[in-house]
């Protein structure tokens, strides 16, 4: 653990692969950027790899003050032990308040080594993360701008604050996706810092010895937010307003079975009990009617809502949230209400 | 050759199952009212682990932490054919995050001495963090291999060199957008994930004989049921003859607390957990029906507002 120190800098492990960044990492850049001012400190990005170091502009573009590149061949591919020796070494020299990582597969396994080295707190899949106070239940002692790593907890059932207040850095993985990433700004300026760090003696640990990428696809698994469209859509065309809600919440486009014999979409995006199941955080099905196949594949999503004409659709049956409506006009509703919804939150009633 | 297994199990609330009693009037979860289960992935791990043995011979050990009622999910592994099996309890122990639980862990890890294989799930689902894996391989100074999908390879090192001569496995692990194969040197950690395998059921004679399977304090209040009469003094002989009947039998679920594993208390716990509950908030679920939002910009502004505020969406 290091102890608090009030002047240290909000981290972000930037994650890349095959030299390109994840964008989770990025969208983490833009949180840490907003933290960082909140707390009036630098904001910088650690980037781990093998000649990677031109990707420290994007970091910078996307909120990073500075960027801490640490070259090594051994660095190439991630392995648990050689990252996570960088990650602590950096750590121990500079003292940063808080750390982020994405909570993708690689993150989930590099941060809690980090943390049980560090001896330092962590928080997994945060949905939220904010600057706040904490008073002591005991002592009494108030805890000022500490990091609030808000998350769900008991299979989502509930919203848990957790805070970290004297084994720092505070520490805490993030989803994709749940973070906003605007487009950055190539003008903006940043420090690159190059970094050494020794690593022989851990080569012999573990070797990779093959390793296989899919390339990107549609991860419907992996989505917090799902847009569905069902064959009341009525055509590829119309499809379009749901890749439009989706792109504005940031979320994946999903279909049902109907949508895709209809040739709207690929069959790789059909969710149901012939297509993929899926359990995000929220589901939006538009103009599905929801057959029983299709339900079984959504149902446990952890809130819906569903759009359709029909009153009756068997889809309202799982639904958290009913509209009854046309979708040419709903939908473009909803894109409105989801761009407002940060100056929105701020008004308060006169 | 054999190898020794230690496999980390958790027992949990059955989160995935929260339905009718399981809701309170105000549409909060009653926890006590949710059944406790065996960690699903847990399951998958104990496979991997009973697999080996099948194959290489050895040993499976079962390690939970817990209160008294997690002897249930050792007993179960004793169904499915673990050789041993290890309870620690201990009050300081209560309100361990995953720092101090991974700690813990590797004292009792520490304690059994003898291991090739560490395997755990690849997280609980009461907490989804994935992080006791891990933390307990670098308490242990271990080399991890988390998503573990399958063993690629098995076996005594081909060449004694630089690598050292201990037996070495080759391991292919999912990683979401692809997968790896790793070589590794044991001893070494493994986190399993649900498809790995499909984890096998109890075993008949083996529940008909390991149900009767029982860790001290367990022994201990079946005796003060059974003879609520009797002095302290008698009870103590009734319960060393039972400890003793079963150990003999090859029925004692070993109890250890923090001082049998050498674990220092200020590192357990809350004083050894790092994060601290700062609040919670219980999300209302309805049982049926829904919120009837009218198509109109405001019905849908306000529906929008209250995902936000719900953290359901940024």
């Amino acid at each position: 653990m290091i102890e608090p120190n009030r002047q240290g800098e909000v981290w972000v492990f930037a994650e890349q692969e095959d030299g390109s960044l994840h964008d989770v990492s990025l969208e983490l850049c833009e949180k840490a950027r907003d933290l960082a001012d909140r707390l009036g400190v630098r904001m910088a990005a650690l980037l781990p790899g093998w000649n990677v170091r031109e990707l420290s502009y994007r970091l910078i573009a996307h909120g990073a003050d500075r960027v801490y590149c640490v070259h090594d061949t051994r660095l190439e591919h991630y392995r648990t032990l050689p990252y996570a020796r960088v990650v602590c070494r950096l750590i121990q020299k500079y003292r940063p308040q808080i750390v982020m990582y994405g909570a993708t597969p690689l993150g989930r396994d590099l941060a809690p080594r980090v943390a049980s080295e560090m001896k330092a707190g962590l928080t997994a899949d945060c949905t939220d993360l904010e600057i706040g106070d904490y008073t002591d239940p005991r002592s009494k002692k108030v805890h000022r701008n500490l990091l609030l790593q808000i998350r769900p907890a008991f299979g989502g059932n509930i919203i848990a604050t957790i805070v970290n207040h004297d084994w720092w850095p505070q520490m805490a993985t993030v989803r994709e996706g749940v973070m906003r990433m605007g487009p950055g700004d190539p003008r903006r300026r940043g420090e690159i810092v190059d970094e050494k760090v020794e690593l022989d003696d851990l080569d012999a640990a573990v070797r990779l010895i093959e390793r296989h990428r899919e390339p990107r696809k549609v991860n419907l698994k992996a989505a917090r937010v799902i847009v569905a469209g069902g064959a009341g859509v009525g055509s590829r065309e119309n499809f379009r307003l749901i890749h439009e809600l989706a792109g504005a919440i940031g979320g994946a486009v999903g279909a049902s079975r109907a949508a895709v014999d209809s040739g709207f979409i690929g069959k790789e995006h059909q969710i149901g009990q012939t297509g993929t199941t899926v359990r995000p955080a929220l589901y939006i099905a538009c103009g599905i009617s929801g057959a029983v196949q299709h339900r079984a594949g959504m149902e446990e999503s952890a809130k819906i809502i569903a759009i359709n004409w029909d009153r009756e659709a068997p889809i309202f049956s799982v639904a958290h949230y009913g509209i009854v409506g046309d979708l040419a006009k709903v939908i473009p509703m909803m894109i409105k209400a989801i761009k407002e919804r940060g100056s929105s939150a701020d008004v308060r009633p006169s | 050759m054999p190898y020794d297994c230690v496999v980390c199990v958790k027992q949990v609330p059955d989160t995935a199952n929260i339905t009718g009693e399981a809701m309170k009037a105000d549409g909060t979860v009653n926890r006590a009212a949710l059944p406790a289960i065996f960690n699903p992935e847990d399951l998958n791990a104990l496979e991997v682990a009973l697999d080996v043995r099948d194959h290489h011979g050895g040993t499976v050990t079962a390690l939970t932490m817990g209160p008294l009622s997690a002897c249930e999910v050792l007993r179960e592994c004793l169904y499915r054919g673990a050789d041993r099996a290890i309870l620690i309890t201990d009050r300081r122990a209560a309100g361990s995050d995953t720092l101090a639980t991974s700690y813990i862990l590797s004292c009792a890890i520490r304690t059994i001495g003898r291991y090739d294989l560490v395997l755990c799930g690849r997280q609980a689902i009461d907490g989804d963090t994935a992080q006791v894996g891990p933390q307990l391989a670098e308490k242990l100074g271990l080399p991890q291999i988390t998503y573990f999908e399958r063993f690629i390879e098995i076996g005594p090192a081909r060449s004694p060199g630089p690598r050292g001569g201990g037996p070495v496995v080759r391991v292919r692990r999912n990683v979401g957008n692809g997968w790896e194969v790793l070589e590794a040197r044991l001893p070494l950690l493994l986190t399993v994930l649900d498809t790995a395998n499909e984890p096998r059921p109890p075993a008949a004679r083996r529940v008909m004989r390991f149900k009767r399977a029982r860790a001290l304090d367990e022994v201990a209040r079946e005796v003060a049921a059974d003879m609520p009469d009797a002095s302290a003094a008698q009870r103590e002989v009734e319960q060393a003859r039972r400890i003793e009947r079963l150990k003999m039998q090859g029925l004692l679920i070993e109890q250890w607390n923090l001082d049998d594993i050498r674990a220092d208390p200020s590192r357990c716990g809350i004083a050894g957990s790092p994060t601290k509950v700062h609040r919670i908030q219980s999300i209302v679920l309805k049982k049926e029906g829904y919120t009837d939002v009218p198509p109109t910009e405001e019905g849908i502004r306000k529906m929008i507002q209250e995902l936000v505020v719900d953290h359901t969406i940024g």
